[in-house]
């Protein structure tokens, strides 16, 4: 029982990484209809900076949010690199992260080196019900939680949160409104670095982070964000928190190196069910 | 006669070859309302997109209360004042009624992305007045009871007059309205004619295509009447009712 309880909870920390880096393909995927392959990179390179930052002797916080605001950059470069041209086909667009996020090794190796690398994070352990576990975990699961709530809010409460929604929602009634589309497709792509490197700080203490950790965490993004067909930031959460989980119990009861497998037949499971029920991909008509 | 607010001079649009609009010529004096007609395919939704800016002209000018404007893409134009109402639903689907007319304050919002986010107290203020004005404006198109509903959830007439509110909420200082009568009962169509009325009372300026003859002469200072992409007419609703011209490019069929 305790040992389940672990496992959950453990799961629950590592799908958060997931639903992150799968909300920040979904923000930037409603706004801009790109599927940014660079999503991964955004949260190791604020992983990396933020080992360096703490290494210099930055204090905690400090360093993990100016990460986050690397990350951020990160994806407004990006965006200005994939979409800065008006009227850049999201086909094209998408391959152009494809390059970038291929670019992005050789940055970081460049920078970092190709060690991995990690720092501590929370320090000690907490035991509920006879579950024992790192008490960051509680700390990833709270982040994430207040994310979520705050980009909610964003996206009702705000007036560039309306205009986001406006550009996913119908992009010629946006401009007919005076939105500019292209500049909500970067800041998308800044919201999307800064979820990314979110991400990235919070599951570095956990996790020891490569220069190509991108690949297992946009594997679980993306299985996260086609729950919800790319567009739904709530089923994103829930899609995260079950992958993780999932991953988890293979990894506490079979063998942890299944765990990549387990994202791939989720991801697969999900779209094959969608694409029978609808097109999984749906276009607005307007 | 006074500036005009709007200037369109000599325009030219062709699709593959086919001229929607060729050289059209109009001048709209603030307060005006200007009503333009046509036989279908004479050019009028055209020449709404050139002003608008959904489309560029080949040639031509485009001038706006002093500034030449036909270069600048349709976001910017909208920060200048011009909002359109198009005749099919161009609602922002997944947001309720509220919400669409929300956005389209965005033309006259200040508040900036971080003030936005990290909810400083002028972004307060601002998004309450904001909300007020929304509501106001769903108020005018009679659609207060609906604030909350899902916006495709309206029926096709009420999602046009969702728009309306929507353009107004950005506060405008020219309204181009596209067959905005289109499919509207008569009761529906008596309090548009009284909404337009009002506006027109409030000092807007106000372009509307039309289709029914009778609705157009009855409100419109001033009726342009394109035919083929060109002006063949225009000059008080009494004048144009006169027309032979006219009349037989248009009256003549539609009555």
């Amino acid at each position: 029982m305790s040992e389940l309880l672990q496992y959950l909870i453990t799961g629950v920390g590592g799908g958060c990484a997931f639903a992150l880096v799968g909300s920040g393909l979904v923000a930037i995927y409603r706004v801009t209809r790109v599927v940014n392959f660079a999503q991964g990179a955004f949260a190791v390179i604020a992983a990396l900076t933020a080992s360096t930052l703490l290494a210099t002797g930055l204090p905690h916080g400090l360093a993990e949010g100016l990460a986050v605001a690397v990350g951020a950059l990160t994806g407004l470069l990006v965006g200005l690199v994939a979409i800065g041209k008006p009227g850049t086909p999201p086909g094209a667009a998408l391959i152009a992260t494809l390059g970038l996020g291929v670019f992005a090794y050789a940055v970081e190796v460049l920078i970092w080196g190709d060690q991995p690398r990690s720092f501590p994070g929370v320090p000690g352990a907490v035991e509920i019900f006879g579950a024992r576990f790192q008490a960051h975990y509680l700390l990833i699961i709270g982040a994430t939680l207040a994310v979520f709530a705050g980009m909610g809010l964003l996206f009702t409460r705000t007036d560039v949160g309306r205009a986001l929604s406006a550009c996913a929602s119908n992009p010629y009634a946006a401009k007919v409104v005076g939105i500019s589309v292209t500049r909500m497709g970067l800041v998308s792509f800044a919201i999307g670095g800064a979820l990314g490197g979110l991400a990235g700080v919070l599951v570095t203490p956990i996790q020891l982070v490569t220069f190509d950790y991108d690949v297992t965490l946009i594997v679980g993004g993306f299985a996260a964000a086609i729950l919800g067909g790319l567009v739904r930031p709530a089923l994103t959460l829930a899609g995260g928190l079950l992958l993780g989980v999932a991953q988890a119990l293979v990894a506490g009861y079979g063998n942890a190196a299944y765990q990549m497998e387990v994202a791939l037949v989720l991801m697969l499971a999900v779209m094959v069910w969608q694409a029978a029920r609808k097109p999984i991909v749906q276009e607005e008509t307007a | 006669m006074s500036e005009p607010l709007l200037s369109v001079e000599s325009v030219y649009r062709s699709f593959g070859g086919v001229f929607a609009v060729r050289g059209v010529d109009l001048t709209v004096a603030p307060g005006e309302l200007r009503g333009v007609i046509g036989p279908n395919g004479a050019g009028k939704s055209t020449l709404f997109s050139l002003i608008g800016g959904q489309l560029a002209a080949d040639r031509g000018t485009v001038t706006f209360a002093g500034d030449r404007i036909d270069r600048l893409p349709a976001h910017r134009r909208a920060h200048l004042g011009i909002a359109i109402v198009f005749q099919g639903a161009r609602i922002f689907r997944g947001m309720t009624a509220l919400e669409n007319v929300m956005v389209g304050a965005h033309a006259t919002t200040r508040a900036g992305f971080l003030r936005g986010t990290l909810r400083l107290p002028p972004h307060y203020r601002e998004e309450r007045e904001i909300r007020q004005r929304a509501r106001e404006a769903l108020g005018r198109v009679g659609l207060a009871d609906w604030a909350d509903r899902a916006a495709e959830a309206l029926p096709l007439g009420q999602q046009r007059a969702l728009q309306v509110a929507r353009a107004l909420c950005g506060r405008p200082r020219l309204l181009l309205l596209d067959e905005p009568a289109a499919g509207l009962r008569a009761a529906e169509r008596e309090a548009l004619a009284q909404l337009i009325e009002e506006l027109k009372a409030g000092g807007l300026t106000m372009i509307k295509i039309e289709h029914d003859v009778a609705f157009v002469t009855r409100l419109a200072d001033r009726v342009t009447v394109l035919d083929l992409g060109r002006v063949i007419a225009e000059g008080t609703p009494a004048e144009i009712r006169a027309d032979p011209a006219v009349v037989a490019a248009y009256l003549g069929t539609a009555a």
